[in-house]
């Protein structure tokens, strides 16, 4: 009588914590985000939406894998919503968008100069409820400026994914979670030459009240298929999981 | 009061244009055309031109040979009309009353105006003067009609008909005058009707028999029996709102003030014409006689008082108040239709049409610039930097569909990167290749895809891409310039896959 009685409050006090850290369940069906067996990480096993992700692409090659992801993911969860993207060093190319089934002329690009510019932009466009979705591509991004992020996009439900190129592992931050996705040797189709399916290591390091994890993932005509779970030894992620941050 | 009316009769109003623009054209003879059933025709010449035996309507051959140094220019299908709309409005300095005269004239309502320029004579010449000025060459008449001023203008030499004079200054002049259509005139002249004088005294039945009531309608216009009406051109009122304030301003919260008192009252005003601004500028005249200005543009059409504050926020902490300013002025300079959207109640789709993505798109680009936004479209070209177009509107639709057939690099360098190679047969993917310092086993590969120069847009070798994929999964773009065995390649890292 009495344990269940305390699951039950611990219960209630962890879904008043999501509340006072900002989560919205704004709808009661959970958001999958075609991600499969990697939404056991999220709390109530819905992605995130009205929140802002940290991507980690030290390497040009890990963009373009991250892009890949993000473009998988905003497949399933926008559509055909709006989506700005903002960069100060864009080499995204819009027609690769198509095979993630997203539409490329529905993307707003914001070339900018100044990478305080696409700060101020990203916190601007993240207001705005018209959009679905905001990308920024940026150097850094310090607690302070995760933390208005955040506050900006409790307000307007906005989606917002930011793609750094450097991080050190000590720095804290305000967005929800943490990615970091790099590339893995394909696997043929068929048994045939070539390149196959694009495949990802999808390293979650950070998750605010879930559990993060890293996945191997294919990515096959903009849907993913998750394929290894909690990865073997020798792929280990390489900054540990941080604590929740408030 | 006694009607009293002036006409204004532009001999060579098209090709004084081109002159005043142009003033080469002063001392040569010069001709507008326009295509006519395959023929280069005239439309107008001036008066240089008229002397050597060239007229409207004959063909620009004929014109060339006949005349030597003849000055082309093309004709503008609208010219007329606009010119002599501009001038109008410029009239309405003489008499609030000014009308367009299609082809080629005005005509002013000068009832009662002429006394304010010392009588009817200076009043005449002063407008001839103004207009000579502008290297224009006018004949300007006025009587008691309509009918008699257009008359005068174009087939007497006379300048003030006086009052109840029109009459008499009518019956010399030959029968075009009655502004009759041309057929009707020609058959006057054939009958030895060559004056209006002997037209007038011939019985009423018998003219509308012969030429029509248009005919007799005409003449009683010119007369004055019949009453004509003219149609005053309305000049457009600028958007410009103005605040003088009695005690100079010198502090921000202000100036705030009064810049949203002027786009209330400026937004009321749009929204009654379903305007909104484009562009709008802000000037706040200083205590010093300084000026301090500043500028907001839009996407779209706006009149929402809100929007337009903010975007004018981000610049307001440049003026320099100094002592204080003691005028402001808003103005519209460019301002649109901007119908009301339905506004939906669920509105799920967020579509680009939405009004609050435009005013976000306003505030970037009046922080960060203009060309900074950008949307692309696609292009129906094969090679990749031109397989996408810029565009600036956010209604544009794509004419063609996105094509989905070959795969495409997620990152696309901007200009192709030079890279080290070794292919190991012709027309193979390369095995190493050294990208940034560091070398990159392949281990997959996919291609050739062979691009070639588009010829009608610039020469050069073809590109034949391969997508690679090294030991540790990264995936490449890299292409060939150029033939194997021509020993004149090179090798190029183009793009990312995710």
């Amino acid at each position: 009588m009495l344990p269940l009685q305390k699951s039950e409050i611990i219960a209630r006090l962890q879904a008043g914590i999501l509340r006072m850290q900002g989560f919205r369940q704004s709808t009661n069906t959970s958001v999958d985000a075609g991600l499969g067996i990697i939404k056991s990480a999220f709390p109530n096993e819905s992605f995130p939406i009205g929140a802002v992700h940290e991507f980690i692409a030290s390497k040009k090659e890990d963009a373009s894998s991250t892009s890949g992801f993000i473009a998988g993911l905003l497949s399933s969860l926008i559509g055909s919503g709006t989506t700005l993207w903002i960069s100060a060093s864009r080499t995204l190319f819009p027609p690769a968008l198509k095979s993630f089934g997203l539409e490329p002329d529905h993307f707003i690009f914001l070339d900018l100069q100044r990478e305080k510019d696409v700060l101020w932009s990203m916190n601007e466009a993240l207001k705005c409820e018209a959009l679905a979705a905001v990308i920024a591509e940026m150097h850094s991004l310090d607690f302070i400026a995760s933390r208005k992020l955040q506050l900006a996009v409790e307000q307007s439900g906005v989606t917002g994914f930011v793609i750094r190129n450097s991080f050190k592992s000590t720095e804290a931050s305000a967005c929800v979670s943490r990615w970091r996705i790099t590339s893995l040797p394909s696997e043929p189709i068929d048994e045939l030459p070539g390149i196959g399916f694009p495949r990802w290591q999808v390293e979650l390091l950070k998750i605010r009240n879930g559990r993060p994890g890293a996945w191997i993932t294919q990515c096959i005509n903009g849907k993913f298929v998750t394929i290894a779970d909690h990865l073997n030894s020798d792929i280990q992620p390489t900054v540990s999981p941080i604590k929740k941050a408030g | 009061m006694q009607k009293r009316f002036v006409s204004i009769w532009f001999r060579y109003l098209a090709t004084d244009w081109f002159t005043h623009r142009q003033p080469s054209y002063k001392n040569l003879p010069l001709v507008l055309r326009t295509s006519s059933h395959g023929r280069m025709v005239i439309t107008a010449a001036n008066a240089i031109a008229v002397s050597q035996g060239i007229s409207t309507g004959m063909v620009l051959a004929d014109a060339r040979a006949l005349v030597q140094g003849l000055q082309v220019e093309d004709d503008q299908p609208d010219l007329r009309e606009r010119l002599l709309k501009r001038i109008a409005e410029w009239c309405i300095r003489f008499t609030p009353v000014a009308s367009v005269d299609l082809p080629d004239g005005i005509i002013l309502d000068a009832s009662g105006c002429t006394h304010l320029w010392g009588g009817e004579e200076k009043y005449i010449q002063f407008i001839s003067n103004k207009i000579r000025e502008r290297g224009f060459s006018v004949r300007i008449a006025m009587a008691d009609t309509i009918g008699v001023a257009w008359a005068v203008a174009r087939f007497s030499q006379n300048e003030v008909i006086t009052i109840g004079q029109h009459t008499e200054a009518l019956m010399q002049l030959p029968p075009e005058a009655l502004r009759i259509e041309i057929e009707i005139s020609e058959r006057l002249h054939k009958l030895g009707l060559h004056k209006i004088s002997q037209v007038i005294s011939l019985p009423r039945q018998s003219l509308r028999r012969r030429f029509g009531q248009q005919f007799l309608t005409q003449l009683d216009k010119a007369l004055g029996y019949e009453l004509e009406l003219i149609e005053p051109i309305q000049p457009t009122e600028p958007y410009q709102q103005r605040l003088s304030c009695i005690e100079p301003i010198a502090t921000a919260t202000g100036i705030a003030i009064a810049l949203q008192q002027l786009l209330e009252s400026l937004c009321t005003r749009l929204q009654q014409e379903q305007k909104g601004v484009r562009t709008a500028t802000f000037t706040c005249y200083r205590v010093d006689r300084k000026v301090e200005q500043i500028s907001i543009a839009t996407n779209r059409p706006s009149h929402h008082v809100k929007h337009l504050f903010q975007l004018f926020e981000i610049k307001l902490s440049t003026i320099e108040p100094a002592l204080g300013i003691e005028l402001f002025v808003l103005e519209a300079s460019n301002v649109e239709d901007h119908l009301p959207l339905q506004k939906k109640m669920w509105s799920e789709a967020k579509n680009l049409e939405d009004e609050q993505l435009a005013e976000l798109l306003d505030r970037i680009s009046n922080k960060v610039g203009t060309n900074t936004i950008h949307r692309y479209l696609p292009d129906e070209h094969y090679w990749p930097e031109r397989s996408i177009r810029q565009t600036t509107s956010l209604q544009e639709k794509s004419t063609t569909n996105w094509r989905v057939d070959e795969p495409r690099p997620v990152q696309l360098l901007s200009s192709p990167v030079p890279i080290e190679v070794t292919a190991p047969i012709p027309d193979y993917p390369p095995m190493v290749f050294r990208y940034q310092g560091s070398e990159h086993r392949v281990v997959r590969a996919d291609g050739p895809e062979r691009i070639e120069q588009e010829w009608w847009i610039q020469q050069g070798q073809h590109r034949d891409y391969y997508r690679v994929e090294d030991e540790s999964g990264n995936r490449y773009w890299l292409f060939r310039l150029g033939h194997y065995h021509d020993k004149i390649y090179q090798w190029f890292l183009h793009g990312f896959f995710a």
